[in-house]
């Protein structure tokens, strides 16, 4: 996708800090920005009039720019300005912006844009506005040109880098979530692989539901999924390719199981639980040469390996001292140090793309949390709270977590949820039915 | 849970052993809707082979007489003392009919993380293999399979539920060997 960078003012034009936004006398004391770490936020009001259409978008130019403001108002740090209270349209991209005008309704951050189509290409451009500063933010002005199946993409790129821009933080909406779609009751529940955009949009089918799928996991280019299937009888890592939908089993041991995948950073290598005699260690697969490394030799659990994003060490899960904790040990194996300290059960350790932090799931009086805690196991903050949620996986940023939940008794129904790192803005996505297991891919190139 | 006719779980049971794809209807009798999977999709159920449950060499008289299922403590895969007494039965029937071969499912209760309890599910059915073992039965007429939470036999979200869940079951078909 090709991207143009618009030249534009070079100086950043000042704004406001947005812990100060009820005091406009302050809107000279720094860019326009959110810093998600804050506890409490006001969220920033951001107009988004619908794009201009610079001929034959027809309704691509109201659906992106609709997606825009649905990405930023989902992060929670945003609030819509809507149409209703604008006092003057956009109807030209180029033309000056009446900033009074935006100022007058406190619309803080505005974004312009622009569609054209022509057959089945499309070009998006857009520009984000320092409403209060008078100015277009620098480095927020781009142009996206692809085909018009993809336009929702080319409205989470628009929204991406806004985000980046105002938070400072990557983005992250450009990316895919693959998942299990889940289908009857508890005890003969179908279950099949699915993949949608992080949103909920564009669901895609990746197998059928004859066979049991559990826990799939992007490779870090996305273009391959790791997952544990039962489809030979037995539970087994199977690797899946995105684009063609092949697949094989990735290690085949008569009498062993083996679960719980996930890539190293540089995709060549997979830690996985392989169980034998009913008992369960780590080991690591090169995926090229096929070597087998054993990384855990203990008569306890050790399971639900995941790397540091330098690769150089994995957290893992283990019952060794005789409930599961959270450990970490160098990703060539050998001696642990356990990280857990709180009362409860921890498991599902997942490293941040940023390094900063293991997510997890933890279980503790009847009820379970996801939760963070640095890599030295200090400042364990727990984000949620229900019957059953389990599983996080991280958003390419590292700022947020999509998790599973599910609801208690006969007819308990597992759905996806996401909560940021601060433990805000917990919201279910929407899916087509019942769902389990998210992953998050990488940010989409 | 509503008591599903004993029947449907022996279908069931028999279906997947018959197609010795155990994941496909639902796990050992794991549940009414695994029986009707099978109906819907299969064409493997085949009530006739079970047997008659008064006949001592029969599938159907080692699920109901002997008792094909043990049951465990919360996180637990020591087998108690009523447990090793079925498997003690599991293991004379078995010695007294080889014509028999078992696939050894472990399974937990929904609490706990799903790859816990995949390995969890695993320690119970290995320690049922191991004590058939010590009993006589020859190891190469049983495999060992987990599905962790994911075939619970009851659906309830209480105690009364989870304990039927925490179990091992032994799945027989027709053969020497797995």
């Amino acid at each position: 996708m090709k991207q143009i960078v618009r030249t534009f003012i070079p100086i950043l034009a000042l704004g406001l800090a947005l812990g100060l936004t009820h005091s406009p006398a302050l809107a000279q004391n720094g860019p326009l920005r959110i810093v998600i770490d804050q506890g409490v936020i006001e969220p920033l009001p951001v107009a988004v009039p619908a794009f201009v259409d610079e001929g034959g978008a027809g309704d691509y130019a109201a659906n992106i720019s609709s997606v825009v403001i649905a990405d930023l108002v989902g992060t929670g740090l945003f609030r819509e300005i809507g149409p209703d209270a604008f006092i003057s349209n956009v109807s030209s991209f180029d033309a000056p912006v009446a900033y009074e005008d935006w100022k007058a309704i406190n619309a803080q951050a505005l974004i312009t844009g622009a569609v054209s189509v022509a057959g089945d290409r499309i070009t998006v451009k857009f520009r984000a506005h320092d409403v209060f500063s008078g100015a277009p933010i620098e480095g927020a002005a781009l142009q996206f040109a692809g085909t018009t199946q993809g336009w929702r993409r080319m409205a989470h790129k628009v929204a991406d880098v806004v985000y980046s821009k105002i938070t400072g933080e990557g983005g992250y909406f450009d990316s895919r979530v693959v998942y299990v779609s889940e289908q009857g009751p508890k005890n003969a529940r179908e279950k099949r692989l699915a993949v949608m955009d992080y949103d909920g949009a564009n669901v895609q089918y990746l197998t059928d539901s004859a066979s049991i799928v559990i826990a799939p996991r992007f490779s870090p280019t996305g273009d391959r999924i790791l997952y544990t299937s039962y489809e030979s009888g037995f539970p087994r890592i199977t690797l899946m390719d995105v684009g063609s939908l092949e697949r094989r089993s990735l290690d085949e041991q008569p009498g062993t199981m083996t679960f719980a995948p996930r890539f190293s950073p540089d995709g060549g290598t997979v830690v996985f639980s392989l169980e034998r005699g009913g008992n369960t260690d780590i080991y690591a697969l090169a995926t090229n040469s096929g070597q087998l490394t054993q990384l855990t030799n203990a008569p306890s659990i050790e399971t639900a390996p995941s790397f540091s994003p330098d690769g150089s060490q994995i957290v893992f899960e283990s019952d060794r001292s005789g409930t599961p904790q959270l450990y970490i040990m160098s990703s060539g194996g050998g001696e642990a140090q356990r990280i857990s300290s709180g009362a409860g059960r921890y498991g599902t350790p997942v490293w941040s793309p940023r390094g900063d932090l293991i997510a997890f799931t933890k279980q503790n009086a009847g009820r379970f949390h996801i939760g963070v805690l640095r890599t030295d196991g200090s400042e364990e903050r727990l984000l949620t709270a229900s019957f059953l949620d389990e599983g996080p996986s991280w958003a390419p940023n590292g700022r947020v977590l999509m998790f599973m939940r599910e609801t208690s008794g006969a007819g308990g129904q597992s759905s996806l949820w996401s909560v940021d790192i601060s433990g805000r803005n917990l919201k279910q996505i929407p899916t087509d039915g019942a769902a389990s297991d998210p992953a998050w891919s990488p940010l989409l190139p | 849970m509503s008591l599903m006719p004993k029947a449907l779980l022996l279908i069931a049971t028999l279906a997947l052993a018959a197609c010795n794809n155990p994941d496909r209807y639902g796990a050992g009798g794991a549940g009414a809707g695994g029986a009707g999977g099978a109906g819907g999709a299969g064409g493997f159920i085949d009530t006739n082979g079970l047997g008659d449950p008064s006949d001592p060499r029969s599938i159907a008289y080692f699920n109901q007489s002997v008792g094909d299922r043990v049951l465990f403590a919360v996180d637990q895969s020591t087998l108690s003392g009523e447990a090793r007494g079925t498997l003690a039965g599991q293991a004379q029937w078995l010695n007294t009919n080889p014509g028999y071969a078992a696939i050894i499912e472990g399974h937990a209760d929904e609490q706990g993380t799903r790859e816990y309890n995949l390995a969890l599910g695993a320690r119970r059915a290995a320690a049922v293999q191991d004590y058939l073992i010590s009993q006589g039965v020859a190891a190469n007429r049983m495999r060992t399979i987990s599905y962790g939470k994911e075939r619970p036999l009851e659906v309830c979200s209480e105690e009364a539920c989870y304990n039927k869940n925490r179990r091992a079951v032994t799945v027989l078909s027709a053969g020497a060997g797995v």
